[in-house]
């Protein structure tokens, strides 16, 4: 019973994840198809003296004259065999470069999420208890106001005070200049992480924070917070057994489901920090046309949000007794 | 000792301030001179329609009022007249609240966790266990979540609470409905044998008939005041020896007493009539009644109409 259970739902998942998939590799080969981008005047470059008639050898050889479906369906088949071509900037496989550049990335969206989680949960926690009264007000602004602030201003502000004029943290890169690779250590690599990742969580720190406080202002106005207050449970037993309890699950939610802004502002934020990660290879693949990169980049990071919602979906069912019944019952 | 009231209260009354368009604010009146006795040993009935203040009534001794309540008046327990803290001190030890509905069960926490409470010493689970039995709530009830119970079963889960806490002043708000006619009298026999122990018990109710027959004694409410105190005998012997014109009227509007309504309908807060609260719906009216009517004894008990006798 429970095995079948198990098969189903992750069989639902599957079917969800390649449909997924199919319909977002559709959609951007398209787009990649209609853009202006010339992929053999990109793959020449600035070679000079190629002739016409090299220049039509070589979009015979990649069947760029074939329909579209065709070479959509060539594509296709070569990404199964988890042949993503080869980079145009890098000059390599892009399967390659997606491995080596997400690794960066995750410890750097990794760092800005935890940060934005805990912080941005305690805050909220801190307003939704005072609720109404001047720290509230007072933090209540500051995320409405952080609310505002674009990533990439902010990553600059960041670099101004804490590198330039305090000398705080490195200007940028995910590494010190002109040191072999095997020799850096673990501290330089969270010395150069900070600020970049600072930076990220800004995006949905203050978010974080406004919704958990929504959530505990309307818990503690509930019901059963009047009948654990009338069962003479002190604010702290309140908040400790009904109030964390309550909110943790859209804290959850949240927090998963706030993979696809992570990765967006993970573009901007290793831009300004020219940090080496997958974002800032996103946006370099797109300034240089580099369609293999680019396509290989947005599958990926299709998926990377998929198992951010999966991952939400599966802990609401976990932690809430009542979805729990509700998957089971499906 | 049987004479003393364990529980007074004396001309309460409650008012929200509201926020009315902009910045206009004013002061919605949804208690006034409310007066209430109970004694150890007692069960008191509050009657009364929606909206005549009964749940207010039950929060403001609790303590519970949000913080945009004007409190006047005095509640005093065993003779001492309760701050805001004596009552937070009190509550859950001394007060317990048996709420209405499963709203009042958090929604992520199992039944058995929430009857007891935080850190439950064994002679506390002993006597869940034992009211669980009482009830006919098996024991798969306490691993259950408030959303798998049905109205019937939550509602027994509110009582039990009462039980539990061991307190000396029990407010119910609304224990019975939900509950078929033999659970609803085991519910009201468990706050019988608590009256009997010695504990006060306030019963607010929609039911009157079970309040008339359960109660030693019935407050009757309305628009917020309380309009007659009076032995529930009274209430069972009927319309003649009752005093004022809505506790008759209220007598007469039972199915078994003629099933017959009076126009009009409660005033809404923010619209209270000058002077008598229910003169607007009473055949007895005359000038006199937009003057303020104090509470006053007639026939061993209390009424609020300047035309009882």
């Amino acid at each position: 019973m429970k095995r079948k259970y198990y098969l189903k739902f992750t069989g639902k998942y599957l079917v969800r994840m390649v449909t997924l998939l199919i319909a977002v590799s559709v959609i951007s080969f398209v787009l990649v198809s209609l853009s202006p981008v010339d992929p053999v005047q990109q793959y020449v470059g600035s070679v000079p003296n190629v002739s016409v008639e090299q220049r039509a050898k070589i979009a015979e050889y990649w069947g760029l004259n074939d329909p579209p479906v065709e070479r959509f369906l060539a594509w296709g088949k070569s990404i199964l065999h988890s042949d993503f071509g080869v980079s145009l900037l890098y000059r390599r496989p892009v399967l390659d470069i997606i491995k080596e550049k997400s690794a960066a990335s995750l410890a750097l969206m990794t760092a800005a999420w935890v940060f934005s989680g805990v912080i941005g949960f305690a805050v909220g926690c801190m307003m939704g208890i005072w609720n109404g009264k001047w720290p509230d007000k007072i933090l209540k602004k500051v995320c409405l106001v952080m609310c505002s602030i674009p990533t990439f201003w902010i990553g600059i502000v960041f670099l101004m005070i804490f590198s330039v004029q305090l000398g705080w943290f490195p200007m940028g890169m995910s590494v010190p200049k002109g040191v072999p690779p095997e020799q850096v250590t673990l501290l330089q690599r969270i010395h150069h992480l900070i600020l970049p990742a600072l930076t990220l969580s800004f995006l949905s720190f203050a978010n974080v924070a406004l919704h958990t406080r929504e959530k505990l202002v309307d818990v503690l106005e509930s019901d059963y917070v009047l009948f654990a207050k009338a069962r003479g449970e002190s604010k702290w037993s309140v908040l400790k057994r009904h109030g964390f309890r309550n909110i943790m699950l859209p804290a959850v939610t949240m927090q998963f489901g706030s993979f696809s802004e992570l990765f967006g502002g993970s573009v901007l934020a290793e831009n300004v920090f020219s940090y080496p990660g997958l974002g800032a290879a996103a946006s370099a693949a797109g300034m240089a046309s580099d369609v293999p990169l680019l396509l290989g980049i947005t599958l990926f990071s299709a998926l990377f949000v998929f198992v951010g919602n999966m991952l939400a979906n599966i802990i609401y069912g976990i932690v809430d007794p009542q979805i729990r019944e509700g998957y089971g019952n499906e | 000792m049987k004479n003393e009231s364990i529980l007074s209260v004396k001309n309460l009354s409650v008012s929200f301030h509201m926020y009315e368009k902009g910045l206009e604010q004013y002061d919605l009146k949804v208690i006034s001179n409310m007066t209430l006795d109970v004694r150890p040993g007692e069960i008191v009935a509050i009657a009364g329609s929606s909206g005549s203040g009964k749940s207010l009534l039950a929060h403001a001794v609790m303590g519970l009022l949000p913080e945009n309540a004007v409190i006047s008046g005095e509640i005093s327990y065993k003779g001492k007249i309760l701050s805001q803290k004596d009552k937070e001190k009190l509550r859950g030890k001394e007060f317990a609240l048996v709420p209405q509905s499963v709203s009042f069960l958090d929604p992520l926490m199992k039944v058995e966790a929430q009857v007891r409470g935080p850190k439950p010493d064994k002679a506390k689970i002993e006597t869940q266990k034992e009211i669980f039995k009482r009830f006919q709530l098996d024991e798969k009830t306490e691993k259950l979540y408030p959303f798998q119970l049905s109205g019937g079963m939550a509602r027994r889960v509110l009582v039990s609470t009462a039980v539990i806490s061991g307190a000396e002043v029990i407010i119910a708000d609304e224990p019975t409905p939900g509950l078929d006619l033999d659970m609803a009298m085991e519910a009201l026999k468990v706050f019988r044998e608590l009256a009997d122990e010695g504990k006060a018990v306030i019963l607010i109710t929609h039911d009157i008939d079970l309040a008339f027959h359960m109660a030693d004694r019935i407050a009757v409410f309305y628009a917020g005041t309380t309009v007659e105190m009076a032995d529930a005998e009274d209430f069972r012997q009927g319309e003649l020896v009752l005093r004022h014109p809505y506790s008759k009227a209220l007598w007469r509007a039972l199915p078994q007493n003629g099933f017959e309504p009076i126009p009009g309908f409660q005033p809404y807060a923010k619209y209270l009539p000058k002077g008598c609260l229910f003169s607007p719906r009473c055949r007895y009216k005359t000038k006199e009644c937009e003057e303020k009517i104090p509470m006053r004894e007639v026939r061993g008990g209390y009424v609020r109409c300047i035309h009882a006798d």
